[in-house]
């Protein structure tokens, strides 16, 4: 019985002891990465590029999420504001949602298992293929060259999409509460715009999608730059990206929900 | 090559005084120091190294003269790679020193590094091509990284590296649509992109055919011959390699057990190296893994029958 506690006690301590080493690793990988940025600024084709690979490409993913999401919220929104009289109120029901909670939540989720997947996968297999080695052993710094202008094209991409999200949220309300339920145009848009604040609302969104557009890229990056060069090693490495960064995500959500919006 | 006489020197001749001992002494000490670098352009003395605390090389020396082409061959688990990489600064020694150019590997920072692994250029086991990229943009990834060339100088580098290598007219195509020996020659491509003035090569001949075997043997002699280059093989393809190197290191459990011209391996009658060599099924490294005796093992009494 003893020994079962021992076994146990141990087990957890060396559980703690990993994730604490881990948690160290990954921040001094973080902090060696924006040190390394210079060059995905001074050569900013290849960042661009990235910017392509990890948001243009998840253009298709992001619109159409973002259009059923809002049709959802109109149907959910217009059938409850009914029973109190105020379906005019739809548009800023749809609206606040997705500006401030759903376009940075979903459009972070979408994007983890979207464009962080493939990154993790991506440099995982460069350096189980001894890419990253070469590049090391041709004297290029594989954190300047791979990892930086990945991480910057993560970081911009991300509150695009989320306010691309938005958008299209906000449009998918449209059609389902004016066009196809039959709200006032004018009253769904006008009350839009008078409890939409820029400040308050927006710009407290793109402020979350920027910091989860860090986490989910950093996260991504990370996992792949330590993922052991085996084939089993990067599938493991891109599972832990879509966990690990869904629940920094929603983690992070709650935080910056609770200062932003609650004053704590 | 001799260090001259320095102004102090110049100064205590002019003055028909003797050189004093110990000035003589440290001169002849640089002066054998510079002979060695100029000689040789990468040095090993008394390397060890070990991963966590397993040993892998246990005390090793070795020299690669410049223009040579040197291999260092054994069984896999030797140290042969270990070394390689310690040569390439990948990984530093636990103890002793690695030259490379007169320069001390682990004296090094990283822009000291990477300024040495500007005249470095490695052939990778699976060519490690960026995937990526084609052939071509493999090719003049150095040169664009490195250099301010015109993409039209470029062009006419990365093609006459290209045709060194036989595949010039494959300059359009993606690593994915080469074979592997292709793929070997294009990353020999890479590797001599900015005229290195040491190549190495991490087990070459693994898994190609007997052509392409041979001219990729052939490439590593020609190059290093036309570049002027020192370059190091490390392989376990005894009969390939023993064609095109003029020196070789054997190596066996982290120590250097043999070495000498391919002529004198060829016709040595140490244990070790003449089952490498001739592929011999028993000798020195035994044909049965360790365990308990077979008859224990078949439960078989001898004792009565």
């Amino acid at each position: 019985m003893d020994s079962l506690i021992a076994r146990a006690l141990r087990h957890i301590g060396h559980l703690v002891i990993d994730g604490v080493w881990r948690l160290g690793y990954a921040s001094r990988f973080f902090v060696l990465v924006l040190i390394r940025s210079r060059l995905s600024f001074r050569r900013f084709g290849l960042t661009i590029r990235e910017i392509y690979f990890a948001g243009v490409l998840s253009l298709i993913i992001i619109l159409v999420s973002g259009l059923f999401v809002g049709m959802v919220l109109g149907l959910q929104g217009f059938d409850t504001l009914q029973r109190y009289g105020s379906a005019e109120a739809v548009g800023t029901l749809v609206a606040l949602s997705l500006v401030r909670e759903l376009g940075p939540v979903v459009s972070a989720l979408l994007f983890a298992s979207r464009a962080g997947s493939a990154m993790t996968a991506e440099i995982g297999l460069m350096k189980a293929t001894e890419q990253i080695t070469a590049l090391d052993m041709m004297a290029v710094d594989p954190i300047s060259r791979i990892v930086g202008p990945r991480f910057w094209g993560g970081v911009i991409s991300m509150p695009l999409l989320a306010a691309l999200f938005s958008a299209m949220g906000v449009f998918g309300g449209y059609l389902i509460a004016v066009v196809l339920l039959g709200v006032d145009s004018g009253a769904f848009w006008s009350q839009m715009q008078a409890s939409v604040d820029l400040r308050d609302d927006v710009m407290n969104g793109v402020i979350k999608s920027f910091v989860f557009g860090v986490a989910v890229t950093a996260i991504a990056l990370f996992e792949g730059y330590d993922a052991p060069p085996t084939a089993e090693g990067v599938s493991g490495a891109t599972t832990r990206t879509v966990v690990t960064s869904s629940l920094a995500v929603l983690a992070i959500d709650f935080v910056l929900t609770a200062f932003m919006f609650r004053g704590i | 090559m001799q260090v001259p006489c320095d102004d102090i020197c110049r100064m205590e001749h002019a003055g028909g005084e003797t050189e004093p001992a110990e000035a003589v002494r440290i001169r002849r000490r640089i002066n054998s120091n510079v002979e060695t670098v100029a000689q040789n352009l990468v040095e090993i003395e008394d390397v060890e190294f070990r991963y966590d605390v397993r040993p892998v090389l246990k005390g090793i020396n070795m020299q690669f003269p410049r223009g040579k082409v040197v291999s260092i061959m054994g069984l896999s688990g030797c140290g042969k790679t270990t070394t390689l990489k310690l040569i390439g600064g990948q990984l530093r020694a636990t103890r002793g020193r690695v030259r490379v150019n007169g320069q001390l590997l682990h004296d090094l920072d990283q822009a000291g590094l990477y300024r040495l692994r500007r005249r470095m250029g490695m052939l990778f086991q699976f060519g490690a091509l960026f995937t990526d990229m084609s052939v071509y943009d493999n090719v003049a990834f150095q040169l664009r990284e490195h250099t301010d060339l015109s993409e039209r100088i470029i062009r006419d580098l990365v093609l006459m590296k290209l045709n060194a290598v036989g595949l010039r007219g494959a300059h359009a195509l993606m690593p994915s649509e080469l074979s592997g020996g292709m793929a070997r020659r294009v990353a020999l491509a890479r590797a001599i992109a900015l005229d290195p003035a040491l190549i190495m090569y991490d087990e070459p001949f693994a898994g190609l055919d007997p052509i392409s075997l041979g001219v990729i043997g052939n490439l590593i002699r020609r190059l290093n011959d036309a570049l002027g280059a020192t370059s190091i093989v490390v392989t376990h393809d005894v009969q390939e390699s023993l064609k095109i190197v003029d020196y070789v290191y054997f190596m066996s459990e982290g120590v250097v057990v043999a070495e000498g011209t391919p002529q004198e391996i060829m016709s040595s009658n140490e244990d070790y190296v003449r089952q490498f060599v001739h592929g011999e099924m028993d000798g020195p490294v035994p044909f049965h893994y360790g365990g308990v005796p077979y008859v224990q093992d078949l439960r078989l009494n001898v004792a009565h029958g």
